[in-house]
């Protein structure tokens, strides 16, 4: 311990030269190996936030309903009658590009720790996923594990797999995005936070064993890839299910005792961030003993043991004299329990390992003043405007294709893989545009989505992730329910490249720009960086998952209309907008012009109106409007109800860009005549643009000569493409 | 009516079917943990709820179904006991020797969930007096084992006696391969015992017994348990 500055070790883990000789200033001296790694995770990008805390503040956090923001380990808005949603959405990107399913599993199972270590009982699950290009060799491996992976997660766990989305772009060949959103239900009075608190009382350390699993995992998720990158498989973690279902059953059953302080689970970087943590939140020490941490395997070291991401684990501070209460419990559901150390007014971690000090650190240096910083940035340049381009061929034709797409196409394949009925609350199934899970025991539903247009925000960062936000506050709204906040899932690549801060910034803009005009804060996020192959970035992705609240699920509406008859209703101004749309890129092969412009006051006009019009029992489905536009939104209601449609498209537009105009701000209602005409009228009153463009009924979708396909040929189309592209049939050309 | 329902570590139904029995029957039944070495008194029905007991590990209900209290399910359901036993239940049961056969992985290698039309072989039992004979049903199912098996002389002695309860059928009641969503022996859904005091099934009445979530029909079967057994 007597080496200096000047004498840098060969291996800094990852950290950069200046970083390294910051932490020697902070320590007075050289840090040993344990010392180094957690030095090493906790200054990591996927802890330490170091390159986008500075834009992440812009983002707005806070309204009258919100409990607690970003900071904690999900975000927590009220609900009313005492209770609270409690929600966040993270990447588990690196690992499930490396091993799939074990990847995409343990992207569960934290995500659901994050939950549940807040007091709230998991009540739902989403994910969000961009694979490569479909005819990359290895799409179709990676869809198959991470699919089978959440599944295989949390079907085990019992908790329904509601919703999300999936899309397939050539900028993820070499680096998929793997999101995962868990919403949990918990009562007001039973919120738990994990700063440590009351000198002497014990720390405590439940679950399963340490292992040698995932050590340097958060290390590894900090940077780029290479060709080499399928040698990091044993930092990936192995997640078990089993023991997770034990855990949120124990440890919701301690909750319901008053015998816990702080609680925070064991996720990236382990132990030592789990620790560091709860004693830099609660500006205390932490002293552990590690010998006494339950290990899996014999003769670990301090730095395995600090380091390991074994999964499955959490953290707690008790009441002093409760540790007996407590271990019952764990007992009872066959999970370890070991107090493993305790609070100290020292305001250091001091780690021993059979009494001998294997590591001291000052606490607050390390956990807040981690380094922060304000990387260059360069703004994306606007896209040119894209002139009015042909239509190629019919409009049929185009719709076949569209609805056949693989970012289009039927996701049954995927959802039909995941439990999304258990609990017994789903009311709104995949397959629509928000799922709705009932609150138990009562009548009130949350709405719940996750969306972004990976394409435009990489066309325009700031309209795209202005519209990631407004897409999920339509979805949540043309179920009937009133969206409340999100949680952000940030995926770019590496923020050492001043245009990718750029995208960063951009999107940030948007988003801050979006949930301003929405009264829609950001309550909880996560963000992932360096998601690049060799000099390859993802497009930028912003996963955003938004929560909604419907006071009576009995009048929530999904997308297929009821009867023939009933009139068809376009809410929004459709202005033909081709720019960024699928029909540009997979009708007509390009992937230019701007992205549509998001015109958030008409978001909230038409989308208050649309909601109204919902809770008044007017109509019978509404569709948000979104990738394919009119044509496709139409389509889809066919295909939920099995009915036929007649249609004219909104005039003086040329036919394939009314059709498939992606222009926001937008829906598609159905309603009987009477209340059609009631509808109308009241769009007529509160200024909102509104066309009656149809009718349901008969067996086959019509829009005048260029335009007539049967329900059973948009069915074959719809359906046809994901299974036979996953059984190996057909690949994309 | 007393009923009870067992709680194994990694059950995850258990909740859901005692809110769905608990609304036929005007109460909550009973929870009643695995490592119970005795069922409670006097009772009329005993609920082996879905999930992922054990994680399934080592095979699907295998390790539930040396649980302490299953001895007492087992001699209990010998001498009458009514048992509902679903899904990852159904599983159990088979591996307890309550009924024949075994339940396989999914012909598809999949876990799969949703819903499913069943066609009701008897309407004369306490699990069935609500529907009619030849009645199709919708219930969802969730799980990657349920593909159902047993021998050729099983199969003819569940046929000949009156012992399939539910067959996997299309919405107009035939069963064909296209409505087996597993892969099941004669598109099997769920079996009763000898004395069809034990039934075993599959799909989850529970999911679809309350007219909110998009369907009722699994509510018959608790309302016939309740009128059978009360």
């Amino acid at each position: 311990m007597s080496a200096t500055a000047n004498a840098r070790p060969a291996d800094l883990m990852g950290l950069s030269e200046a970083e390294y000789d910051r932490a020697v200033e902070i320590m007075g001296r050289a840090p040993n190996q344990v010392e180094l790694g957690i030095f090493s995770v906790m200054w990591s990008e996927h802890c330490s936030y170091k390159s986008s805390k500075k834009w992440l503040k812009r983002l707005p956090t806070s309204a009258p309903w919100v409990i607690c923001g970003p900071g904690e380990n999900a975000g927590v808005i009220d609900i009313g009658d005492g209770q609270a949603a409690i929600f966040k959405m993270e990447s588990h990107n690196h690992p499930s590009f490396i091993e799939p399913y074990q990847g995409a599993a343990t992207g569960v199972g934290g995500i659901l720790r994050d939950v549940f270590t807040m007091g709230a009982r998991p009540i739902a699950n989403l994910n969000a996923l961009r694979f490569g290009d479909p005819a990359h060799p290895k799409t179709r491996h990676l869809l198959a594990g991470v699919v089978a992976g959440i599944g295989g997660y949390g079907n085990c766990v019992g908790v329904p797999t509601v919703g999300g989305e999936c899309t397939f772009h050539p900028s993820y060949n070499g680096n998929i995005l793997v999101n995962a959103m868990t919403v949990g239900l918990a009562r007001t009075d039973r919120i738990f936070y994990s700063a440590a608190a009351g000198i002497g009382n014990p720390v405590v350390y439940v679950g399963s064993k340490t292992g040698r699993d995932g050590i340097h995992g958060a290390t590894m998720a900090s940077a780029e890839f290479d060709e080499r990158s399928e040698e990091k498989r044993p930092t990936v973690q192995v997640g078990d299910p089993f023991t997770e279902k034990l855990l949120i059953e124990a440890c919701l059953e301690l909750m319901a005792t008053d015998c816990i302080v702080a609680i925070q689970d064991m996720g990236a970087a382990g132990l030592t961030s789990s620790s560091f943590e709860m004693a830099s939140k609660g500006g205390v020490g932490i002293e552990l003993w590690l010998e006494r941490v339950p290990m899996r395997e014999t003769g670990m070291t301090p730095y395995e043991i600090m380091l390991s991401e074994s999964q499955e684990r959490m953290l707690m501070i008790l009441r002093p004299g409760r540790e007996a209460e407590a271990r019952a419990i764990f007992e009872k559901w066959e999970l370890d329990f070991a107090v493993i150390g305790q609070v100290t007014g020292t305001g250091r971690m001091r780690l021993s390992m059979h009494g001998e000090t294997v590591g001291d650190l000052p606490v607050a240096p390390l956990a807040s003043a981690a380094p922060e910083y304000d990387r260059p940035w360069t703004p994306t340049p606007k896209p040119a405007p894209l002139p009015m381009p042909d239509a190629a061929g019919r409009l049929d034709e185009a719709l076949l294709k569209l609805l056949a797409c693989p970012d289009l196409c039927s996701r049954r394949w995927i959802w039909e893989q995941y439990d999304h009925m258990v609990m017994a609350d789903t009311v709104l199934r995949p397959g629509g545009d928000a799922a709705l899970v009932r609150v138990h025991g009562s009548r009130k539903g949350l709405a719940v989505t996750t969306d972004c247009t990976p394409r435009y925000c990489h066309a325009d960062p700031e309209e795209g992730g202005a519209q990631a936000v407004a897409e999920t506050w339509r979805n949540i709204t043309a179920v009937g329910a009133t969206p409340l906040a999100i949680t952000d899932c940030m995926n770019f690549g590496n923020p050492e490249r001043p245009e990718i801060m750029g995208q960063f910034a951009g999107c940030i803009e948007g988003m801050r720009r979006a949930c301003l005009a929405l009264d829609y804060p950001v309550v909880s996020g996560n963000v992932s960086l360096y998601n690049e192959t060799s000099g390859q970035a993802v497009h930028p992705t912003p996963s955003i998952g938004g929560v909604g609240l419907i006071e009576d699920v009995g009048l929530a509406r999904g997308i297929s209309p009821r009867a023939a008859g009933e009139m068809l209703i376009l809410i929004g101004r459709t202005g033909g907008h081709l720019g960024q749309s699928l029909y540009l890129r997979e009708v007509l092969g390009r992937e230019d012009g701007p992205p549509p412009p998001v015109d958030l006051a008409a978001e909230k006009r038409n989308g208050d109106f649309v909601r109204a019009q919902i809770l008044s029992g007017r109509l019978s489905a509404c569709h948000d409007l979104s990738d394919g536009g009119l044509l496709v939104a139409l389509a889809e209601m066919c295909l939920a109800s099995g009915l036929g449609a007649r249609a004219t498209l909104p005039p003086g537009l040329p036919r394939h860009a009314a059709a498939f105009g992606e222009d926001q701000a937008r829906y598609l209602l159905s309603a009987d005549p009477r209340a059609a005409g009631e509808v109308l009228n009241a769009a007529r009153a509160a200024g909102v643009p509104a066309l009656a463009i149809g009718e349901v009924g008969g067996n086959d979708l019509t829009l005048g000569e260029d335009c007539t396909i049967s329900v059973a040929a948009l069915a074959a189309a719809h359906q046809g493409w994901l299974p036979a592209f996953m059984d190996g049939r057909r690949r994309k050309e | 009516m007393k009923a009870a329902v067992i709680v194994f570590p990694g059950s995850n139904c258990d909740r859901d079917v005692q809110v769905a029995l608990g609304r036929s029957m005007g109460r909550a039944p009973l929870m009643v943990w695995h490592r119970d070495s005795a069922l409670p008194e006097d009772l009329d029905l005993v609920v082996i709820p879905g999930g992922f007991s054990y994680g399934d590990y080592l095979r699907a209900g295998a390790m539930a179904a040396h649980s302490p209290v299953m001895r007492d399910v087992v001699e209990k359901a010998r001498r009458g006991l009514a048992v509902l036993a679903i899904c990852n239940g159904f599983q159990i049961a088979t591996e307890a020797g309550l009924l024949p056969g075994v339940l396989m992985r999914n012909a598809s290698l999949r876990f799969v969930c949703k819903d499913v039309h069943l066609r009701v072989e008897q309407s004369q039992t306490p699990f069935t007096a609500r529907y009619e004979q030849g009645q199709v049903i919708r219930i969802p199912i969730g799980h990657a084992e349920g593909n159902y098996f047993t021998d050729p002389d099983t199969l003819r002695r569940l046929e000949d006696r009156g012992q399939i309860a539910f067959r996997y059928c299309t919405p107009t009641g035939e069963t064909n391969a296209e409505a087996n969503p597993n892969g099941s022996l004669a598109n099997i859904a769920g079996i009763f015992n000898e004395t069809r005091t034990v039934l075993g099934l599959m799909p989850h009445p529970e999911r679809l017994a309350d007219p909110l979530l998009g369907g009722n029909d699994g509510r018959a079967m608790f309302d016939s348990l309740v009128e059978a057994l009360s």
